[in-house]
């Protein structure tokens, strides 16, 4: 029993931290079918966003308030994260819509900059950023069973962010704006909708996320200049499973890979349960193409 | 009120329109006619910005919009109702014709005016629906309604009869008469059915290979005209 509950709770916290990561992306790749190769650099930005406010408070703030700086380091983490995307669709990424493989590569290069730019002004070696104190220790529940406090704060921070985010698409007039641009350009703009402003803000909000994504894996180890790549292809593998486009479908993709990546590993071995997921993931996509929650509707061409 | 001067406009290498030249006055309702291919829609996408012009202008109360983007047009007041009714699938009704206020032209910001939906009194009922969901019908409805929404002052309708039934084809035509009994929105309708601008219509252009082949009143509009440009 004991084992059944920490596994499934594992299982829980590797998808919190897979859609967080991929949350950013399934708007930018997503809704605006960019493929952003820079996505995992965005969430290195985040990362050491947060390390910069931990040095601030150390350095600025009395320290009674350090704890506090991991607080202000989400909104931080997102506002950096969310210019960089501003300034990237406005300089490059608007350039390349409709053109896949151009901006695959292009945003490739971009990554890679980003990343050689981080390892100028903080050094090649990994950094570690000390979390707060009220995130030490865990919750336990039946006698032995032990849940970090971190891992519930992950889990806690995604489903906040989900939920701002399906308020902002589906609630707001600006998202509505955005769905209406994503989804018909040409009769959007003859509305009167400034699509060149939707493009760039919703890339922004992407890239924010990334950010958030990237404050929250500093809980979870050190942080480095290439942070982002091992995290890339684990997002844009949740995107597409879960079905290109659709939000909830990012959520599926995430517990399913997470939930099934857990079991796996408890079974047989690390790398052995991964060689699984994998293998589960290129049997599902053989049979439904369009991931698990496909948009249907008669009249979507 | 709307002016298209010398107009030349293409897709690509190939040029659908030249030397079109047409006007519309304030509180008229005008009519496209021609054969298909003939270059109504491409007129229609010239005007509203949608297709940059390649030669000539289109001014709109006296001002040059040529160079303008869709968006600056419909802020200035004119409407469109695309062929094929354009309306965004995955959003609600209700949200399509929200949509219809983005250009900032209604009195109270976010409250869809009365007029715009009471020709409409179906469109309520559905609002909670996907636009994607809706018949042809119902969708050229919606994209009326959608467009009246931003209160212009002009109303480019392409097609809007285009494969639907007969009866909603009567809702359409009656909805165009009170259009222009209220006096405040001219009409620039591209349309098939002889019938049906002959009902409706105050002055009749008729495009023929990417020119005005022939412009006149209803009374000029007889049986040789008809034959000579209309008639496949």
């Amino acid at each position: 029993m004991d084992v059944l509950i920490l596994q499934l709770f594992n299982g829980i916290s590797v998808s919190s931290i897979l859609l967080l990561i991929a949350l950013g992306l399934a708007i930018t790749f997503g809704l605006m079918k960019v493929i952003n190769m820079a996505h995992g650099e965005l969430i290195m930005i985040g990362a050491y966003a947060a390390y910069m406010m931990q040095n601030l408070f150390q350095s600025y703030m009395p320290e009674s308030a350090f704890n506090w700086y991991f607080v202000v380091a989400i909104p931080f983490s997102f506002a950096i994260a969310f210019v960089i995307g501003l300034l990237l669709e406005t300089v490059l990424i608007r350039f390349l819509y409709g053109r896949p493989l151009d901006s695959l590569l292009a945003t490739w290069g971009v990554g890679l900059m980003l990343q050689q730019l981080a390892r100028t002004i903080f050094g090649a070696p990994n950094v570690g950023v000390t979390s707060p104190t009220w995130l030490d220790g865990g919750m336990t529940i039946l006698g032995d069973v032990v849940l970090p406090y971190k891992r519930l704060f992950i889990i806690a921070l995604v489903a906040v962010v989900l939920a701002a985010m399906y308020l902002y698409i589906n609630r707001s007039h600006a998202g509505r704006r955005m769905r209406a641009v994503m989804q018909n350009r040409e009769m959007a703009a003859c509305l009167g909708i400034s699509t060149r402003r939707v493009d760039a803000v919703t890339f922004a909000i992407g890239s924010g996320i990334a950010g958030i994504a990237g404050c929250a894996l500093t809980l979870i180890g050190p942080i480095g200049p290439s942070l982002g790549t091992y995290y890339i292809v684990d997002a844009f593998m949740v995107v597409v499973l879960g079905g290109v486009g659709k939000l909830v479908g990012t959520v599926f993709g995430a517990l399913g890979i997470g939930l099934s990546n857990t079991l796996f590993e408890y079974w047989t071995t690390a790398s052995l349960g991964k060689v699984l997921v994998f293998l589960c993931i290129v049997a599902f996509l053989q049979w439904k193409p369009s991931g698990l929650i496909a948009m249907r509707t008669r009249s979507l061409d | 009120m709307l002016a298209v001067q010398q107009l030349e406009a293409g897709y690509g290498e190939s040029v659908i329109l030249r030397n079109v030249t047409l006007a519309v006055k304030p509180g008229q309702v005008v009519c496209l006619m021609g054969r298909n291919g003939v270059g109504k829609t491409t007129l229609m996408k010239s005007i509203m910005g949608v297709l940059k012009a390649r030669r000539g202008s289109v001014s709109y109360k006296g001002t040059d919009l040529t160079r303008r983007a869709p968006g600056e047009r419909a802020k200035r007041g004119i409407g469109y109702v695309p062929q094929g009714r354009e309306i965004f699938p995955q959003l609600t009704v209700f949200e399509n014709v929200l949509l219809g206020l983005e250009s900032g032209r209604g009195q109270k910001k976010r409250v869809i005016p009365e007029s715009a939906i009471a020709k409409f009194p179906v469109l309520p009922t559905m609002y909670h629906r996907r636009g994607g969901d809706l018949s042809g019908g119902q969708q050229q409805q919606l994209a009326f309604a959608r467009a009246l929404a931003s209160m212009p002052d002009m109303l480019l309708l392409d097609e809007p009869c285009e494969g639907i039934q007969p009866s909603i084809v009567e809702d359409i035509r009656d909805v165009i008469r009170s259009i222009k009994a209220d006096g405040q929105t001219a009409i620039l309708l591209a349309e098939q059915s002889l019938e049906f601008v002959k009902s409706v219509g105050d002055y009749f252009y008729i495009l023929d290979k990417g020119q005005i082949a022939w412009e006149g009143g209803l009374e000029a509009l007889d049986d040789d005209v008809i034959r000579q440009y209309l008639t496949v």
